[in-house]
């Protein structure tokens, strides 16, 4: 019966002891964002890396998504003759939820694991210890660069996963199911409002924080060799695909 | 602060101590790895911190530069004592230190120059060619020559250790720590080390902390060895006071051997080797 406690306890106590951790590095992050030097060809190349190489993964990701959302809102509104809001409905999904829901998911596993494993290669090769020991702080070099690339990056990548979801539901609608085109575009522009767009960029924005925190966190705390970096690795994108669909839930519920 | 002499070194005489250790206790969890150290490096003196592995060495030389925060006890270092130190004086403090890692730890994403030169990078609005020019002379200084547009997965174990202490010494550091600095080197690359470490010494009167197991390494190049043993320093003297040690763990140590106080009631397998025998 105790032992049950014990475990329950320890698990709780471990997540909120890493929680804490999380956002104390969290905080200092945007605490050395403020602070000079500013590095910015430290994070052009971190936008490059995590902004322009993601650019593929993204618009293939919308593509397909908006095309399949085409296909299956058609099967389900053609039942109650309702075909013509088909393009209301993707471009609504598409902004509001799975443009920026998609792309932090493929960002998180994509860019989340690579600052992880480099981090924490760095960590175990003690390099994050030299950085120190040249009075350079490892959150004001390291970190910050990859956090604000995260953040400047995530809304661009969104918008662009938003763009092309919602062509492919147009091309699939109007190619393939023989919708009228002008209905479609007609009927997407007069449901959609700015603020959708608004709500996913905002989103997006959360997401790229996430993402750049809690790979980074797994990075710098790597105990332990290659196989610390590869539980390392595996945990950032665990975590924060996980926690981008959480925080997704909460502020979809928050501007509901 | 203590200002710092025209020649760049803060201590003028041979007999000033620099880092000063005084009651240092530090543990991890359960494990109480310094048991309260005291030690003394006087300025321009290199010390070898001698003692078997796991026993704390590694953790003695991270509180001294700040990498890890001792639980209790004081550390001077250059007059100032540093438990309290405030990150802004800590930056100032780092100035005076290089470090030489036991994994040389050079940074794997860029060349060997931009190594060497990444602290005046970061840290002065020198121009790179400038930097670069400095670099190669500091790669000269450790007998390196045109490796500096290559790669550190490049080069082999002890080149890279030397470029890990070209980068130590690009600031003009006045205390060089090193940990195990010969670790994982063949004997030649080994000696090269030490002999560069006695140049380091002569050439720039920087005070050294050598950390090492390597005993042949110590004699070679320490002023003073100190001999860690259980989280405490059980003796301090020159290579001939130590290498006559009376005492029994000491003698232990720097002999190598199996039987002794060190291993007493440790079994390294002998057991199950002479059953197998019979």
């Amino acid at each position: 019966m105790f032992g049950l406690f014990d475990i329950i306890g320890f698990w709780i106590m471990r997540f909120l002891d890493e929680s804490g951790r999380v956002m104390i590095l969290f905080l200092k992050t945007v605490h050395f964002i403020f602070r000079p030097p500013f590095d910015l060809r430290n994070i052009l190349k971190q936008v490059e890396y995590v902004g322009i190489k993601s650019v593929p993964v993204v618009l293939i990701t919308g593509a397909f998504t908006g095309m399949v959302l085409a296909l299956q809102s058609y099967t389900g509104f053609k039942r109650f003759n309702a075909e013509a809001f088909v393009g209301t409905v993707v471009a609504l999904s598409m902004t509001r939820e799975l443009g920026p829901v998609l792309s932090g998911l493929m960002v998180s596993g994509r860019v989340g694991s690579a600052m992880a494993a480099e981090l924490g290669t760095m960590q175990v090769t003690e390099q994050i210890d030299a950085l120190y020991t040249l009075a350079i702080n490892p959150i004001k070099y390291l970190v910050v660069p990859r956090f604000l690339a995260s953040l400047i990056v995530m809304p661009i990548l969104t918008a662009f996963a938003d763009v092309v979801g919602i062509l492919g539901g147009y091309l699939i609608s109007v190619i393939l199911l023989g919708s009228n085109p002008t209905i479609y575009i007609r009927r997407t522009y007069d449901y959609l409002d700015l603020e959708d767009v608004y709500i996913g960029l905002f989103k997006a924005c959360i997401f790229g924080m996430i993402i750049a925190t809690i790979g980074c966190y797994q990075g710098i705390n790597t105990r332990g060799g290659a196989e610390g970096v590869g539980k390392g690795t595996t945990n950032a994108v665990v975590i924060s695909s996980l926690l981008v669909l959480v925080a997704n839930y909460f502020i979809t519920a928050l501007f509901f | 602060m203590e200002e710092i002499g025209p020649d760049g070194k803060s201590c003028r005489s041979h007999d000033e101590p620099m880092i000063v250790i005084r009651e240092v206790h530090k543990s991890f969890g359960q494990n109480h790895v310094l048991r309260g150290v005291n030690l003394e490096v006087k300025c321009g003196e290199t010390m070898a911190v001698i003692g078997g592995s796991g026993t704390g060495k590694s953790v003695l030389l991270k509180c001294i530069i700040g990498l890890l925060r001792h639980d209790r006890g004081e550390i001077y270092v250059d007059g100032q004592e540093i438990s309290h130190l405030k990150e802004k004086n800590w930056n100032a403090l780092l100035s005076k230190f290089g470090m030489v890692f036991q994994r040389d730890a050079l940074f794997d994403s860029i060349t060997i120059w931009e190594n060497v030169g990444f602290g005046l990078r970061q840290h002065t609005r020198l121009p790179d060619e400038e930097i670069k020019a400095i670099a190669i002379e500091k790669l000269k200084l450790v007998g390196l020559e045109n490796v500096e547009d290559r790669m550190p997965a490049e080069l082999s174990g002890g080149m890279r250790k030397r470029v890990s202490l070209a980068r130590a010494i690009a600031m003009e550091p006045s205390i060089i720590l090193y940990d195990e600095p010969t670790t994982g080197l063949d004997p030649i690359m080994a000696n090269v080390i030490n002999d560069l470490m006695v140049r380091m010494r002569e050439k720039l009167e920087v005070t050294s902390i050598v950390i090492t197991h390597d005993m042949e390494s110590a004699y070679h190049i320490a002023d003073h060895i100190a001999m860690l043993y259980q989280g405490e320093i059980i003796e301090v003297g020159t290579p001939g006071q130590i290498k006559s040690s009376s005492h029994e763990i000491v003698r232990q140590f720097i002999h190598g051997e199996v039987e002794g106080p060190i291993t007493k009631g440790a079994d390294f397998g002998q057991e199950h080797l002479t059953s197998h025998r019979r």
